[in-house]
């Protein structure tokens, strides 16, 4: 219980670390793009509008999530080491592992919280453009019988506002957790926060990569034999990023089944609890 | 330390091992709802550029294809219809779940691109330019046929097509057959049904059937008894010599509608 509460302090202190840190800043990119986006689409169909405003924002979304994921962790641990805070810490009855799960906690708080935020905003220019094209359609069709003005409305509504991006909010969050475990997990071994980075990125673009590799693999083809095992090797080594890839076809108006919602976000968060266990195994060994 | 970095290595192995069938469950989960079934080849990379293509495989297909919409969207307003053509071509490679890109790409090629080939000035030949005007309506087509293909669960592209070919290729037989298949999806709008009964009334020898579905739309009842529908129908008694007492109710009124 009180290894639980010295968690939760190192989690509650990390995120007001990265909050002094001004990390949030980036909402007000983040919110000049998605309202100089809508401002800037307004010669467009509202089809074509609604479209561009959630494939900006929706990308921006995951830009911004899974930089805050890497750079937030591949930082911690050599400024800790640098202030020679991890070393005050570490000599209270705190085991390693929970210095790291805190945070890790603290990391993914953040996460949540500008996930929250960046959706809020989202929804928000949505539904305040969905009212204007509303506005102007029933003007349009002040003369019409009510069935063509349901048709209209319920054109403009189906185009705007749809459950399934929901879904696709949570695994672009659920997948910037998995990009801040793995960097974890590369900053246990790592001598300085650039070459964790650098790793970071590279198996961001890898893992985007993973299910190709794996496809190849496993489809069997007959090829040069290190050919194989280089395939083999992507697969087995790094996760798959692609799976996380849902808001794509989302936007593109494609449901998302409960089962597959489930077993992605399950698979997230098998990832993030492996990678921590691995970075919890790597770092109590490590020499400080 | 060195000791648990090759434990951990073993591990990552043996997880990553594990979690191989879970994975390939997952895609096929996922390609069964019509997910990630973009196909990214070299050829699509020749036309985004490396840097697009990084960020396509990266996981951004739909902030890129918003991007290159803008694009074509900037060749429209110059009238650059080969350019245009070339980013419908790539935004609905990068994403062909997205029916606005289909229908717009189909209707700037076959409605714009196609008038604007027919009213060239500096093509003397008219022969020419009714050549070109029907490759850019085939063009249009096309994109509306490729976008069945990659939605065959939604009824919005038969809809389109349909238009496409009573409007631009007149050719009511294959119209009808679009606004039918259109009408059979559960989520389809009431006026595909009569639209397909409209058609079929122009197609060479399907009026009876055409009489005979039309008519099983009027009985459904008050929703699809629309002027345009009961004044069709009365021109069709006519023509078909309907007996007086197979014929739509008397009582109803004739429209000009």
């Amino acid at each position: 219980m009180k290894s639980a509460g010295a968690t939760l302090a190192i989690a509650r202190n990390t995120f007001t670390e990265l909050v002094r840190q001004k990390v949030f800043f980036f909402l007000l990119i983040f919110a000049l793009l998605i309202i100089g986006n809508s401002a800037f689409m307004a010669k467009f169909s509202f089809q074509e509008q609604f479209q561009m405003l959630k494939d900006i924002s929706l990308g921006a979304m995951s830009v911004f999530t899974s930089l805050i994921a890497i750079l937030a962790t591949a930082n911690f641990l050599p400024k800790d080491m640098e202030d020679r805070t991890i070393y005050t810490l570490l000599a209270k009855p705190v085991p390693r592992y929970r210095y790291l799960l805190g945070k890790l906690l603290g990391i993914i708080t953040l996460l949540a919280c500008a996930t929250l935020l960046m959706s809020a905003l989202f929804l928000a220019t949505l539904w305040l453009r969905e009212s204007t094209v509303l506005a102007e359609t029933r003007a349009q069709m002040a003369g019409g019988s009510t069935e063509e003005l349901a048709m209209a409305v319920k054109e403009v509504t189906d185009a705007t506002f749809n459950i399934n991006l929901l879904p696709g909010i949570a695994i672009i969050f659920i997948k910037s957790a998995l990009l801040a475990s793995l960097t974890l997990f590369i900053s246990s071994f790592a001598t300085s926060s650039i070459f964790t980075i650098l790793m970071a990125a590279a198996l961001y673009f890898i893992g985007h990569l993973q299910s190709t590799a794996r496809e190849y693999w496993l489809s069997g083809v007959d090829v040069e034999w290190w050919s194989r095992l280089l395939a083999a090797s992507v697969a087995i080594l790094f996760p798959d990023l692609q799976a996380f890839n849902l808001t794509d076809d989302i936007i593109a108006g494609t449901a998302v089944p409960l089962a597959l919602f489930l077993n992605t976000a399950g698979l997230g968060v098998l990832y993030v609890a492996v990678y921590f266990a691995l970075a919890a195994l790597v770092f109590s060994g490590r020499e400080l | 330390m060195k000791h648990r970095k090759i434990v951990a290595l073993g591990l990552l192995c043996l997880f990553g091992s594990a979690v191989l069938p879970l994975q390939s469950m997952l895609q096929r989960e996922a390609q069964a709802a019509h997910f990630q079934k973009t196909a990214l080849s070299i050829n699509l990379r020749e036309r985004i550029g490396q840097a697009g293509f990084l960020a396509a495989l990266s996981g951004f297909r739909s902030p890129l294809a918003a991007l290159l919409w803008i694009q074509a969207h900037t060749a429209w307003e110059n009238t650059e219809w080969g350019r245009m053509a070339g980013l419908f071509e790539t935004v609905t490679t990068l994403q062909p779940r997205s029916l606005p890109y289909w229908d717009m790409a189909a209707w700037h090629m076959a409605w714009n691109a196609s008038i604007a080939a027919l009213q060239n000035e500096k093509q003397p030949s008219e022969a020419i330019r009714i050549r070109a005007q029907r490759a850019y309506i085939q063009l249009g087509r096309d994109f509306l046929e490729r976008g069945i293909l990659n939605n065959p669960d939604r009824p919005q592209l038969h809809l389109q097509l349909g238009v496409l070919l009573r409007d631009k290729v007149e050719d009511h037989c294959a119209a009808a057959e679009e606004f039918l298949k259109a009408s059979k999806y559960p989520d389809a709008p009431a006026y595909a049904a009569r639209f397909a009964g409209y058609e079929m009334a122009k197609c060479p020898g399907r009026e009876r059937e055409a009489y005979d579905y039309l008519r099983k739309l009027y009985e459904e009842g008050e929703k699809q008894r629309l002027p345009s529908l009961i004044n069709l129908l009365r021109q069709m008694e006519n023509k078909l010599d309907i007996p007086p007492s197979n014929r739509i109710l008397s009582d109803v009124p004739n429209s000009e509608n």
